[in-house]
């Protein structure tokens, strides 16, 4: 679009770029830092996009850039496809959506690096080797987060088992396939025209996406799908090493960071390593820990009456929600009876785990589609001293969360994961659709507990109900 | 080689202000916080765009054009639903 500008602007086109990237990177800064806070997030974002918009536009007045039927295309359809995508999902479909975007993302990044070499030709002979070994990595990481998050998408869709795929040495099978794929790009250093050993390079990459995600259990796909929106961000910025741009290279670190951190958090929540995570093949998987010792224990179950009367006549209540409640798109149900509890003046709670949902934070943004008051949402560490003097807790679709093993029972496979301490209120009420175990696949034994009653059904049926009888108390 | 070592200083100086900012995050705020820096991430929509508006080759500028695609569903959408997520808390916001 230079071409357009007049001859004696000409010269400081390329540092008007540049001054117009820093100030895009800026908007990044700002916009990641606004996020920070529920008061200011909404324009963080905003401002994040127009420093996108920003980059963009400046971009289409680099020299190199003579045709645009291509860009304008590409723009439009990759554009309306993202409307479409961010209008119509559904708040409880967030990580796929996430997952999906992700992987897109990762997947722009290593079919720039192809382009780049394309475009050079055969005066890619010419590159430096740090060029063409960034390139390389840059293909590694892009096509790792592109089918890693394809797969994680169709893990938590259930187009692909939950389950973790496992075979025999997997681990080290995935290891020596990575380092093969580093020794590959080596190679390709020294050999840059070599198509076979480019394609060679691409494919199994790809390939160690897939191998790489499939042994990890769907209770784990969040922790996944933060560490893949890392990768892309590496690869970003690999893509910025390749064609030299440093709003590429600053952008693609910001996001590199911000998605370990996040990784980071949620390992934390769940008190396990991101290694654990990676090779533990855990998730989904720990049935065999808990079957032996249900043995012929009862469970007592209670009825949406008595659950109206147990509510109404407490003073405190502490609701305990998990991504069952999303499932069962009950939370705007859960609203109306939290209210009318209210009403009777009983003082209502939320306790949100860090990983209620599937995501952090998932829970709060299901409970705001609702709107649900921020001053009653609670996190862990201010909710548990509370559990002692709670009448009733209402355990609606969460399960792993409140499950008392991660204290107790060293054998059990989330023991030492923080937990929601709901035993110790005077009555727990679980919802729940039937006894099966949790996403994690493990047995909960505060369903036998004395003080627990279950309440069987599906979770916007069984509220409804409870609002009704709450109702007819009057 | 200067390249290299300068864009290096570049990523890890970024790479710490990444962590810098983000840390201090609220939970309540990490899926958004993780949809909009993943956003962020589809920057790569600028690389995409010199590899399909420059004329070295017709492969090169269907190749540019798939990753301006790819990277535009990312960037779009991305940011549009995080701006979906968040405007449910400022609604609340106003509430108060």
């Amino acid at each position: 679009m230079s071409q357009f500008l007049p001859e004696a602007f000409q010269t400081y086109i390329p540092m008007l770029i540049q001054l117009f990237y820093l100030v895009a990177m800026a908007l990044f800064i700002f916009g990641i830092k606004r996020l920070s806070s529920p008061a200011t997030a909404r324009s963080g974002n905003q401002l994040a996009a127009s420093g996108m918009l920003l980059g963009i536009v400046v971009t289409l007045f680099d020299r190199e850039i003579v045709t645009f039927e291509f860009i304008i295309a590409g723009i439009v359809i990759g554009g309306v496809l993202g409307v479409i995508a961010a209008r119509t999902v559904k708040m409880t479909a967030m990580p796929e959506m996430v997952a999906i975007f992700n992987g897109f993302g990762g997947g722009a990044s290593a079919i720039v690096a192809w382009g780049e070499l394309t475009r050079a030709g055969a005066d890619v002979t010419l590159w430096a080797g740090q060029d063409l070994g960034t390139a390389g990595l840059g293909i590694l990481i892009g096509s790792l987060t592109f089918s890693g998050s394809f797969i994680a998408f169709g893990k938590l869709q259930g187009f692909i088992s939950g389950r973790p795929i496992t075979f025999i040495f997997q681990n080290y099978f995935n290891l020596v396939l990575t380092g093969a794929i580093l020794v590959l790009i080596g190679w390709f250093i020294s050999d840059p025209t070599n198509m076979p050993l480019f394609w060679t390079i691409f494919g199994l990459s790809l390939f160690l996406g897939i191998l790489t995600v499939l042994p990890i259990g769907g209770a784990d796909m969040p922790v996944v799908i933060s560490l893949l929106n890392s990768y892309s961000g590496i690869a970003a910025s690999m893509a910025g090493f390749v064609i030299n741009n440093n709003l590429l290279i600053i952008s693609g670190a910001l996001v590199g960071a911000a998605g370990l951190i996040l990784t980071n958090i949620m390992c934390q929540a769940m008190n396990r390593t991101l290694g654990n995570v990676l090779f533990g093949a855990f998730g989904g998987g720990g049935t065999a820990v808990a079957a032996d010792d249900i043995g012929d224990k009862s469970v007592q179950k209670t009825f949406a009456d008595d659950v109206a009367i147990q509510c109404s006549y407490a003073k405190k209540v502490v609701i305990v929600p998990g991504y069952g409640l999303a499932v069962a798109q009950a939370q705007h149900t859960l609203k109306e009876v939290a209210g009318l509890l209210e009403e009777k003046g009983v003082t209502v709670k939320y306790g949100i785990h860090p990983v209620a949902g599937r995501m952090p934070g998932h829970m709060n943004v299901l409970l705001a589609e609702a709107d649900v008051p921020y001053d009653q949402l609670f996190d862990m560490d201010q909710i548990n001293p509370e559990f002692k003097s709670t009448d009733v807790v209402l355990i609606i679709g969460a399960n792993d969360v409140v499950n008392p093993a991660a204290k107790t029972n060293p054998g059990s496979p989330i023991y030492g994961m923080p937990v929601l301490n709901v035993e110790e209120a005077t009555r727990t009420i679980v919802f729940k659709r039937s006894l099966s175990p949790g996403f994690a696949g493990i047995d909960n034994e505060l369903f036998y507990a004395d003080n627990n009653q279950m309440f069987f059904g599906d979770a916007k049926k069984s509220l409804q109900a409870l609002s009704t009888a709450i109702k007819e108390l009057d | 080689m200067e390249d290299l070592i300068f864009n290096l200083f570049i990523f890890v100086l970024a790479s710490f202000v990444g962590f810098e900012l983000i840390s201090k995050v609220p939970p309540t705020l990490h899926t958004p916080l993780m949809s909009g820096a993943n956003a962020i991430s589809g920057i790569t929509v600028i690389g995409a765009v010199v590899v399909a508006g420059s004329v070295d080759g017709v492969y090169s500028q269907w190749i540019g054009f798939a990753a301006i695609i790819f990277a535009t569903i990312n960037v779009v959408g991305g940011f549009l639903v995080t701006d979906r997520m968040l405007e449910m808390f400022k609604k609340k916001e106003d509430d108060q």
